[in-house]
Formats: structure tokens, sequence, C-alpha cells
């Protein structure tokens, strides 16, 4: 069911003074999770840069319950978390919320093997394609040819297709969603929210730090991003995917707008070569022809 | 109560299971998986309503368990080896979170070389994260205290998770008669669980986020220290509270045998502590008064305990099962250093044997003590501190 801003809770689920930097993506989704999920949450967060948006000890800026955790923990903890409110009987939703590194990199194996057990959790990966807490490292989710202070003449690998893989693990709910779209997030969150099993949710999530763009335009960033073609919004209910509406035009190649529009906002692709253009323009065409080929299209 | 014959890791199944354990986490490793196994087998047939997470790690293991505990379940766990030494991030992690629950390490030597065999390595390794650290001498004792591990956790003036050790093999895969204590009595001796705080929806708690204030964070650590020396007197009373429900006391922090009229101390902890009581006995038999101190708990350190019987000895020999690489035997240099603190100044000695698992008798044990004693009465000290013991 589409979600529209009258159902959307007025009460604030992340705090006003937060440690985030101007224009963060990561305080974007976090308001959008209370926004969807209420005070249903409890948070497990594994380090990254929303260990320090929540602010300071004793205080905080979270009125969702959280657990911090170690780097490459956080699914394990979650069905550790989630086991015991089934036992005792409350209705929870647990969700783990990694970074990129914290999901696709070191906490991989736990990621799998919750989704492999299919225990009753939500992880989302808020993906700012780099480690942004240590100061701008790749990760495997970095994508090609970006500048990070680990690849200084850009990535030459490509970015690991980590929804596709989350599928192939046969999980009841994967999806893929933006901080641009926030009433499509908030509509897979609640669907997420009412499935049980494992739910995967991969939040792009564009960081004017580590991209090196103006801090006033991350949701423009964000949205460039789906209107390229660069990020497909879908999700897959058992398997079943269908593109999402804010994608659905871009399926036709000829609506998608140019690379370069998303590219040239961001300082991280400075370095880019006419030829690494072209290889990232194939990686698009090839992400469509895969996920149009799942969707049955 | 019922007398079965249980091999030392089948009597940590059984104390998990009568301790009303709601979820279990692990992973297999040699020699622990048995453990896991049977509990799964409980979990299966019925027999104990808890629910296993069959994680894909140690990490995971210990990351899980504390989820649950975190939540306000009875949680636990079990590993060995380079499987705790792989959980070892988590093990800080829980004890910094004050989340009481109870692990079962079955000790094993670390790689390389692969080797499967006792020694103290892996539970050694983690003495400094705030756990309680006990070693068991037997499988009864493994059983007793894996249930009351439980009950010293989740006692409020303690709030600490606890680790219940035994060796690979010796206990571990060794039959021996366990009295099974009938769940009424357990369910008598241990109340329902009690933890500093629970992660409920609705309730607005953070725990680990970054602190303002190093001079409070800096208090959490020694807020833990103070709760493992306030555990020594919880250990001393669950101890006893066991001991009049079941006719079993063990001591406390330390057990001792032959210490009333004894000159020289035998310090050691774990299985091998049965073969130095009859090393203990062979040498009395040779007119040498000695006496051995069996260390209970590695954490909270006994030192008041061990102190007491030693202020008047001729000479203590420490044998460690394990060592610090460039400086001494682990228990060594706690004993040490408490002597010393407390102005004992009695020789101190530090025996090294069983490493990597080689088998060490009560006879090389009576050796090394009868040539360490002989050598403090003629010259009134030690020569050497360190002695790396291959046997005879
Ligand atoms: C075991 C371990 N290794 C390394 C670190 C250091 N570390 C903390 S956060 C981080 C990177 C986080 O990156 P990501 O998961 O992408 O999240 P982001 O900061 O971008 O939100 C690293 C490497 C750590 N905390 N623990
Ligand atoms: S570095 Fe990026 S993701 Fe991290 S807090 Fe700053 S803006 Fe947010």
């Amino acid at each position: 069911m589409p979600v529209t801003l009258r159902d959307l809770p007025k009460e604030k689920l992340l705090l006003p003074g937060n440690a985030s930097c101007p224009g963060c993506p990561e305080a974007l989704g976090l308001k959008y999770l209370g926004m969807a999920l209420g005070k249903k949450v409890i948070l497990v967060v594994p380090a990254g840069c929303t260990s320090i948006i929540q602010g300071l000890m004793p205080g905080g800026a979270f009125i969702y319950p959280t657990l911090n955790v170690p780097f490459a923990s956080s699914d394990a903890v979650a069905a550790g978390v989630s086991a015991a409110k089934e036992i005792l009987g409350e209705d929870a939703v647990v969700v783990a919320w990694g970074g990129d590194g914290g999901t696709a990199d070191i906490g991989f194996a736990t990621l799998s093997g919750a989704a492999e057990r299919n225990d009753n959790i939500i992880h989302i990966c808020v993906d700012n394609e780099a480690y942004m807490n240590t100061g701008i490292q790749r990760s495997s989710l970095t994508p090609y040819g970006a500048w990070t202070t680990t690849t200084w003449r850009g990535k030459r690998e490509n970015k690991k297709e980590l929804p596709l893989i989350m599928l192939m693990h046969k999980v009841p709910y994967v999806a893929t969603a933006s901080v641009g779209y926030p009433l499509d997030f908030i509509a897979k969150l609640r669907k997420a929210a009412s499935i049980k099993g494992f739910k995967f949710i991969h939040l792009h999530a564009p960081c004017p730090v580590g991209w090196r763009f103006d801090p006033s335009k991350t949701v423009e960033v964000a949205k460039l991003a789906v209107e390229t073609g660069m990020w497909i919004l879908f999700e897959a209910e058992n398997g079943k995917v269908t593109i999402s509406p804010p994608s659905r035009p871009y399926a036709d190649k000829s609506k998608r707008k140019p690379i370069e529009e998303y590219i040239k906002l961001q300082g991280r692709f400075r370095t880019l070569t006419k030829d690494d253009i072209k290889i990232l323009e194939k990686a698009v065409d090839d992400a469509w022809n895969t996920i149009l080929k799942l969707a049955g299209k | 109560m019922v007398v079965k014959p249980l091999t030392g890791n089948y009597a940590a199944a059984y104390a998990a299971k009568l301790s009303r354990v709601k979820v279990v986490a692990a992973y297999p490793i040699t020699p622990q998986t048995t453990i896991v196994e049977k509990l799964a087998q409980f979990i299966e047939d019925g027999e104990m309503d808890a629910k296993m997470i069959r994680v894909e790690s140690e990490h995971s293991a210990l990351a899980a368990a504390y989820g649950a505990a975190s939540g306000g379940v009875r949680a636990f766990t079990a590993t060995s080896s380079q499987g705790l030494l792989y959980m070892h991030e988590m093990v800080w992690w829980v004890a910094g979170s004050r989340i009481p629950l109870v692990m079962t390490i079955v000790t094993r030597t670390l790689g390389p070389p692969w080797n499967i065999w006792t020694d103290h390595s892996d539970i050694m390794d983690q003495r400094d994260s705030g756990w309680l650290i006990m070693m068991a001498e037997h499988n009864q004792e493994v059983l007793d205290e894996t249930i009351k591990m439980f009950k010293i956790t989740e006692d409020p003036r303690v709030f600490l998770p606890g680790m219940v050790g035994l060796d690979a093999f010796i206990l571990s895969h060794t039959t021996e008669p366990v009295d099974i204590p009938d769940q009424e009595l357990v369910d008598t001796f241990l109340p329902p669980r009690r933890q500093p705080y629970v992660f409920k929806p609705g309730d607005s708690l953070l725990m680990g986020n970054v602190p303002r204030n190093l001079k409070e964070n800096m208090r959490m650590r020694e807020d833990i220290h103070n709760s493992l020396e306030a555990a020594k007197k919880v250990i001393e009373e669950v101890d006893e509270e066991w001991g009049k429900l079941t006719g079993r006391r063990y001591g406390g922090l330390i057990e001792c045998y032959r210490c009333e009229d004894a000159s020289h101390f035998i310090v050691g902890m774990g299985a091998w502590v049965g073969d130095m009581r009859e090393a203990v006995d062979s040498l009395r038999t040779n007119g040498i008064k000695v006496g051995l101190i069996k260390v209970r708990y590695v954490r909270p350190f006994p030192r008041e305990d061990i102190l007491k019987w030693v202020v008047n000895a001729k000479s203590v020999v420490v044998f460690d099962r394990s060592v610090s690489a460039g400086s001494a035997g682990p228990l060594f240099l706690d004993v040490a250093a408490h002597l010393m603190t407390a102005g004992i100044h009695v020789p101190v000695k530090n025996i090294l044997a069983g490493i990597t698992g080689l088998d060490v008798t009560y006879e090389d044990i009576a050796d090394a003590v009868l040539k360490s004693v002989a050598e403090v009465e003629e010259t009134g000290k030690f020569s050497r501190f360190i002695e790396w013991y291959y046997g005879r």
C-alpha cells in the first residue's frame, strides 16, 4: 500500500541536536525508520557513522532502544534480541542498521548466517559506499572509479551486487531503497515489519562528506542515482521481483538521464576518464538487464 | 536426584538445561562440540524449553547469546581454543555491557600447529576482560558450578558474565558418576533472572554510545573491577547455599588439600589438581609437609584466601598450564604480585608444565615439587623462578 505524508507520525524519533554532519543521509534514514515503525523498533548498531550520530552518553538523540555492538556482530545480536522478545511475548521489530562495511564486508558472514537461518529481523544496509566513520576508505560497495582515502586514483573494482546476493539467500523479503524516496522506503519498512523471518533493505545513502558534494544536495544526488539508473529501486517478496514505482520509467534506457549528471556533482569521481564512464554505463545496462530478467520483463 | 555416568561436556549440558536456559547459541569446535550436540538434542526432544540459534561462527555465538540476554532471557554458549579467540571481541563487549550470561570453556591449546589437547592458554587469555572465570577439577564440579554461575552472575552485586572451564578430554570426554540434582531443587536455588536492564520496545535505552566524559568511562571500568571484588563474597555465599542443598561445598574461591600443617605449598587449577592431590599424598609419605591450594576462581583472584595459607610458608610452587610469553605463567604472576604487595617474602617458583597438552602424571608433579622443596630446604631460595618442565 502506498504511503502518503498524512500517514506519518509527527513525533520525532531522532531528536534534533544529534551529531550527524550537515546533509547526512544516515540521519535522514533514521528519521524515516522512526516514522515507519514508531516505537516498536529495537535498534542494533554496529560500528559506523550511526554510532556517532546518536550523540554522547549518558544522553543521546535516539528515542529507540539502541544496542551499540561490535562491527561484525549486528545480525547475530539482533537474532538473539529477537529470540528473547519472542520468548517473552513482546511485540518488537528488531532492526540491525549497518553501514556498507558493517554489512557487506566485515559483517557479511554474520549477515549471511542470519539470512540463511531466516532469523526474524530486518537488516538495513545504509550504503554510503565507503567506510565514512574512519575517514572515507573504500568498501566492497564503493563504485568503480570512486576516489577514497585508500583508492586515491579511483577504485579499480566493481561494486558488489549485494541486493542480488541477498535475493539468492531466498529470504522472504529483499528491497532496495533510497533516502531520496522516503515514502517508498517507509512503505518497504512497513511491509518488511509485517513479514516474519529475515528481511533485507539496502538503503542508498549519498554522503556529502565522503562523496564530495554540497551538503544541501543529498536528496538531489540520491534522486539522480535513481534517474540515471545507477541505483534501481525494487523489492522481492518471496523471491518475486517487482521494480518499484520511482524506478519504473528507467527500465526504458532512453528515459534515463546521462550518468554524467550524477557523476559531475561528486568530487569523488573527479578523476574519471571517458573510458571509466563507459565502464560505469555498461554496469548500469548490465544491472538493468539482470533486474528486468528477474522481474520477468 | 539421580547419579548418572556423565562426561564433563554432558555435565555442562545438563546444568544449562536445569538452569532453564532459554536461548542457546553455539558453534562446533573440538572438544566442546558434544555440549552443543546434547543441548540441540534436549531441545529437539522437547526436554528443554529453549531456542537454539545455530550460528555461523563463535563471534556470532556469543553475539547471539548476548542479544538474547540483553533482551531479558537466560542465555548460554560454549566454546574452546580458536573459537574462544575468535569471539574475544564479544567477550569484552558482554562484560562491558554488564550483561550476565554463562559460557562453558572446554580448555584447549592454541595453534599453530593444530592441536586439540588441553592447556589453559585459551581461557587465561580472557582474564583481563571482566568475566568471572573458574576452572573445574571434575565433572561434578562442572555441573554444580555451571548452575551456581547463573546465580552468581545474576546477583545485583555482580551483574557480570561468567566462564566455567574444564580441561579438554581429561574432563570433557571422560565419564564420571555425576549427581544430577532434581529440577525442583535447582528451581528453589535459582531465582528468576535478574539483570541491570532489558531492551524493550518503547523504552528509550541506549547502550554503548560514545562517552561524553572519560572519567565516567574509566569509572565504568573500575566498577567492573569492584564488582569482581564484591563477587568474592557472593561466590562464598552461593557455595554455602549449594552445599546446604546438596551436601557439596567446595570452599569458595579456592579449595585446600592438606594445608593445615603444610610448610610448602603447591598452587594449581583444573583437572590436574586431581594428580596434584596424589602428588601431595606421595610427598607426605616421604615426610614432606606439602599442601595444595586449588584455585577455583582465577577471576576474581583469591588474594586473601591464598595469602592466609602461605603467610608462614617456606615455599610456594605455582603450576601453570599456559604462559604469558616473555614474562611468566599467569597464575604465578598473580600469586607473586599478591605475595609481594602483602609483604610476604616467601620463595616462589613457577613450573610451566602440561602446555600444549603434554601429559603430566602425579609422579611428574611429585618429582618437580620434591626437587624444588629440596633446593629451598638447602639454600632458602629458588635459584630460578621459572622452570619449563617436560617430565622425568
Ligand atoms: C573489528 C573492527 N575493525 C575496525 C573498526 C574500525 N571501524 C569503525 S567504523 C568503520 C567503518 C564503518 O564503515 P561503514 O560500515 O561503511 O559505516 P559508515 O561509517 O560509512 O556509516 C571501521 C573500519 C572497528 N570498530 N572494529
Ligand atoms: S560522514 Fe556522511 S554518513 Fe557519516 S555522519 Fe557525516 S554525512 Fe553522515
